[in-house]
C-alpha cells in the first residue's frame, strides 16, 4: 500500500495527520472527528464536503486552535502548518498565528464580529496586532480592504457598525477582516450558505480572485457540491467524522469511487440538464456521532455492504490510494467499484 | 387542461408605520400585481431571491393574508375576500407545507395528534376511525405507523418534514402550496422528500405551487416556472424554455450564478455578475425594477415599465430588450 506521506519530500504547507476531536457531553462522548488526514499546499484550494454533522466545522476549528478554550473538548493527532506542529504548541503561540498565518471566514458573519465596534475599528485592531503601524496607516489599510472586497464607498462605510450592513455586505466585511493581514491559510466554513445565489456568486469570485492574487492556501467547507466544483483543486468527502474519499476535483466528479460520494451525486438535482428520472437518494439518515455504527460508518445506508463478506459491518476500512492521488476508504475492490460506477451509477445521473 | 387556480393583479402592500402619528403613507410593496394560473395536476414554481415576495404570495393564496388588491379564483370560486368561516369548506382543498418542519409541529403533541388534527378541526369522520386513517397517512409518506405515539423531537429533520406532509394530506387537498419544502434538509434527505412529493402528486393527482430559491431543485420538480423580482413576475415559461432559452436578463443572471457540479465547466461558463444588492421594496426603482442592476439597461428601461407579454408560445417576459427572443418579437 502506498502511503499518502512521502518522507523524501518536504512536508506540505498544511499537513493534518490522524486528527481526532471528541466532546464529552451528558449524552456520551461525541466523536466529531475520528482520524482525519489531509494536506494542502500554498496556492491550492481544498474543498471539504459532507452533510451536516459530519465534522467539517469541528475539524476547521481544530486547525485554528479554537477548541482550546472548551473544557469538554479533547484534540489529538498532528496539525503541521508551515513546518510547525500546532496541537502541542502553547495557547499564546497559536493565538499569535491567527490573523496573519491563518484566518477563518464563518457562515454567520455576526459570530465573528463585535456588535459594539465599527467594522473599521475591528480591522484596524486586527491589523495592528501583526503590524507596527499608526492608527492612521491601519485605517487607510482598512478602507483599502473594504474597497477590495467590493464594498461601495468604503471611506464612509468603514465607520459603520456590523448591523448597518446587509447580509452580503456583512459577509464581505468579514472577508475583509479575515484577509486584512494577508493570511497564508484561509479557511472558509460555508461562507455562502446563508446568501442568495447572485450574492453567493460574487463572494465565490472574490475568494477565487483573492486567492490567485495572494497565493494563499484555501480550505472551503460546504455541503454544496456545486460550490466545490467551482473553487476546489482537491476534494475531501467526510462522513461521520472520517474522510471517506479524497482526490482531485476532476477525479471526484468524473470517477468518484466511494458509495457515499455516489449517493451525494445521485441525490442532487442538476441545473445543467434535465434529470427526468427519479433522484437516487441515500436511504436512512446520518448516524449520531455518539453511537457511530461499527465497521464502515456508512454500512447501514450502503447498498453495497453485502458484497464485502461481512467486512463492512466489522472493520473500519482504511483510506488507501486507489488510483494515483485518489484515496478511498471502502472494502470493495477498486475494480469492482469502478465497474459499479460506470455500469450502475453514472448512466442514471 | 383546466385552471385550478387563477390569480389576477394580485397585490399585497404592508403599511410602514413611522413617527408619532402612525400614519402610513408608505408601504412595502411585497407583491405588486401578479397574474398567473395553475392547471390541475401541474407544478408551478415561484422562484427568486429572498425578499422578492414568494412567501407573501403563498400566504395570500392560502388566505393567511388579506390581499390589498386583485383577485384569486380557486376551482371556479372567487376566494379573494372570503372570511375564515366562508373559507372553512375550502381549507380542505388548499393546504400549505412550510420550510421549517420543526417550528410548524407542536412539540408537545404526538405524531398521531398532529397528523389527526385536520380531521378534528374539520369535523371529518373517517370510515376506519381517525387512528387508522392517520396510520395510513404515515405509511403513505414513508413513516412507520407504529410511531403514532412519538413526539416530533424523536424524529430527524427529514422525518419531521414527512410528518408535516402527512398532516397536509389528511383531507385530500387539491392544491398544495409548498414554501421551500426541502431547503432546510441535507442533500441525501432532500432527495428522499423530493421523490416523495413527486410520488404523491402522481398517486393523489395533486397540484403544486412550489416556492423555492434552489434553481436545480426547481428544474427537477416543476412543469412551469415564474421568476419574481421585487414583487413582480418578470418571466414565466415551461421548464425547458426557461432553462434553455431564458429571455429576461434577471433570469439569465440567476442561472449563470448557480454553481454547477462539473469542474470541467468552471472556466468555460459564461458568467454574468450582478452588482450590488436587491433594492428595497419600499421604494422600488421606477419602470423596470431591474434596471438599476441590469447590464442591458438603456434609457427606456428607467422610464417605461415593460409589460409581461408572451414572446413565444407559453413564454411570457417583461423586458424591453430580451435575450434569446424570437426575431419577430425582439424587433418591437
Ligand atoms: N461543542 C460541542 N460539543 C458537543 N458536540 C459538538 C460540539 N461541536 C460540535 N459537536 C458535534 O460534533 C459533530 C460534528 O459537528 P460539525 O463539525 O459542526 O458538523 P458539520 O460542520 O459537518 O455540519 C456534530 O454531531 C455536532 O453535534
Ligand atoms: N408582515 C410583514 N410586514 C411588513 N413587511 C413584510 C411582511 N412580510 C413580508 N414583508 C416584506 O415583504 C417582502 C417580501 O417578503 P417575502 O414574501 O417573505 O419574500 P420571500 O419569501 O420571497 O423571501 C420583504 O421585503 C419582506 O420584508
Ligand atoms: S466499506 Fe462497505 S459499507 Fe462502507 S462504503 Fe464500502 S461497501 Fe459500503
Ligand atoms: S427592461 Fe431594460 S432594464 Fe429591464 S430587464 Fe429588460 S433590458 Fe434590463
Ligand atoms: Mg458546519
Ligand atoms: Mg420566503
Amino acid at each position: 500500500m502506498s502511503d499518502w506521506w512521502n518522507p523524501d519530500t518536504a512536508r506540505p504547507f498544511l499537513d493534518v495527520r490522524d486528527l481526532r476531536v471528541r466532546f464529552t457531553t451528558d449524552d456520551g462522548v461525541v466523536k466529531s472527528v475520528d482520524g482525519l488526514t489531509c494536506s494542502l499546499e500554498r496556492g491550492r484550494t481544498l474543498g471539504i464536503v459532507g452533510e451536516s454533522g459530519s465534522g467539517k466545522s469541528v475539524s476547521s476549528l481544530a486547525v485554528m486552535g479554537l477548541h482550546r478554550t472548551a473544557t469538554n473538548a479533547s484534540v489529538s493527532g498532528e496539525i503541521w502548518l508551515d513546518g510547525e506542529e500546532l496541537v502541542s504548541a502553547d495557547d499564546e503561540h497559536v493565538r499569535r498565528l491567527r490573523g496573519k498565518k491563518m484566518a477563518m471566514i464563518f457562515q454567520d458573519p455576526l459570530s465573528a464580529m463585535h456588535p459594539y465596534y465599527t467594522v473599521g475599528d475591528q480591522i484596524i485592531e486586527a491589523y495592528r496586532i501583526h503590524h507596527q503601524v499608526t492608527r492612521r496607516v491601519a485605517r487607510k489599510h482598512a478602507v483599502e480592504m473594504l474597497g477590495r472586497v467590493g464594498i461601495p464607498r468604503p471611506n464612509s462605510r468603514v465607520d459603520d457598525y456590523p448591523h448597518q450592513f446587509s447580509g452580503g455586505m456583512r459577509q464581505r466585511a468579514m472577508i475583509a477582516m479575515a484577509l486584512s493581514c494577508d493570511p497564508e491559510l484561509l479557511i472558509a466554513d460555508e461562507p455562502t450558505t446563508a446568501l442568495d445565489v447572485t450574492v453567493q456568486a460574487q463572494i465565490l469570485d472574490l475568494i477565487r480572485d483573492l486567492q490567485r492574487e495572494f497565493g494563499s492556501a484555501v480550505v472551503i467547507i460546504t455541503h454544496d457540491l456545486g460550490v466545490v466544483a467551482e473553487l476546489a483543486d482537491d476534494v475531501l468527502v467526510m462522513y461521520a467524522g472520517r474522510c471517506v474519499e479524497r482526490g482531485s476535483a476532476e477525479a471526484i466528479f468524473r470517477s468518484p469511487a466511494h458509495p457515499y460520494t455516489w449517493g451525494l451525486l445521485g441525490s442532487m438535482p442538476r441545473l445543467d440538464r434535465e434529470r427526468s428520472e427519479r433522484l437516487l437518494p441515500i436511504r436512512g439518515t446520518p448516524p449520531s456521532l455518539i453511537n457511530v455504527p461499527g465497521g464502515c460508518a456508512f454500512h447501514p445506508r450502503c447498498g453495497y455492504a453485502d458484497l464485502t463478506g461481512g467486512a463492512s459491518a466489522s472493520e473500519v476500512p482504511r483510506l488507501t490510494e486507489d488510483q494515483a492521488r485518489h484515496w478511498v476508504a471502502c472494502h470493495l475492490g477498486a475494480g469492482q467499484r469502478s465497474r459499479i460506477w460506470h455500469d450502475e451509477i453514472e448512466p442514471n445521473l | 387542461m383546466d385552471d385550478l387556480l387563477t390569480v389576477s393583479s394580485l397585490c399585497k402592500h404592508f403599511p410602514v408605520r413611522r413617527g408619532l402619528l402612525r400614519r402610513s403613507n408608505t408601504a412595502v410593496k411585497a407583491v405588486d400585481g401578479l397574474n398567473f394560473s395553475v392547471s390541475a395536476g401541474e407544478t408551478l414554481a415561484l422562484v427568486g431571491e429572498s425578499g422578492c415576495g414568494k412567501t407573501t404570495t403563498g400566504r395570500l393564496l392560502t388566505r393567511l393574508l388579506e390581499p390589498t388588491d386583485g383577485r384569486i379564483v380557486f376551482d371556479g370560486n372567487d376566494i379573494t375576500h372570503l372570511s375564515p368561516n366562508q373559507m372553512r369548506p375550502l381549507r380542505r382543498d388548499i393546504q400549505m407545507i412550510f420550510q421549517d418542519p420543526y417550528s410548524s409541529l407542536n412539540p408537545r403533541h404526538t405524531v398521531g395528534t398532529i397528523v389527526g388534527t385536520p380531521f378534528r378541526v374539520q369535523k371529518v369522520r373517517t370510515e376506519q376511525g381517525t387512528k387508522r386513517a392517520v396510520q395510513e397517512l404515515l405509511e403513505l409518506v414513508g413513516l412507520n405507523p407504529e410511531h403514532y405515539n412519538r413526539y416530533p423531537h424523536e424524529f430527524s429533520g427529514g422525518q419531521r418534514q414527512r410528518i408535516g406532509i402527512a398532516r397536509t394530506l389528511a383531507l385530500r387537498p387539491k392544491l398544495i402550496v409548498a414554501d421551500e419544502p426541502v431547503s432546510a434538509l441535507d442533500v441525501s434527505i432532500q432527495a428522499q422528500v423530493v421523490n416523495l412529493l413527486e410520488d404523491l402528486q402522481t398517486e393523489l393527482n395533486l397540484t403544486y405551487l412550489m416556492i423555492a430559491h434552489d434553481l436545480s431543485v426547481v428544474r427537477h420538480m416543476s412543469d412551469r416556472i415564474a421568476v419574481m423580482y421585487l414583487g413582480k413576475i418578470v418571466e414565466l415559461a415551461d421548464r425547458t424554455s426557461l432553462y434553455e432559452r431564458p429571455m429576461h436578463p434577471y433570469t439569465v443572471a440567476l442561472l449563470s450564478a448557480v454553481p454547477i457540479p462539473d469542474p470541467d465547466r468552471r472556466d468555460r461558463r459564461e458568467r454574468i455578475r450582478l452588482q450590488g444588492d436587491m433594492p428595497s421594496p419600499i421604494n422600488p426603482p421606477p419602470a423596470c425594477r431591474f434596471h438599476t442592476r441590469c447590464w442591458k439597461a438603456r434609457d427606456k428601461c428607467g422610464t417605461v415599465e415593460p409589460p409581461l407579454v408572451e414572446l413565444a408560445a407559453g413564454h411570457q417576459v417583461a423586458c424591453h430588450f430580451p435575450e434569446n427572443a424570437p426575431v419577430t418579437a425582439a424587433a418591437s
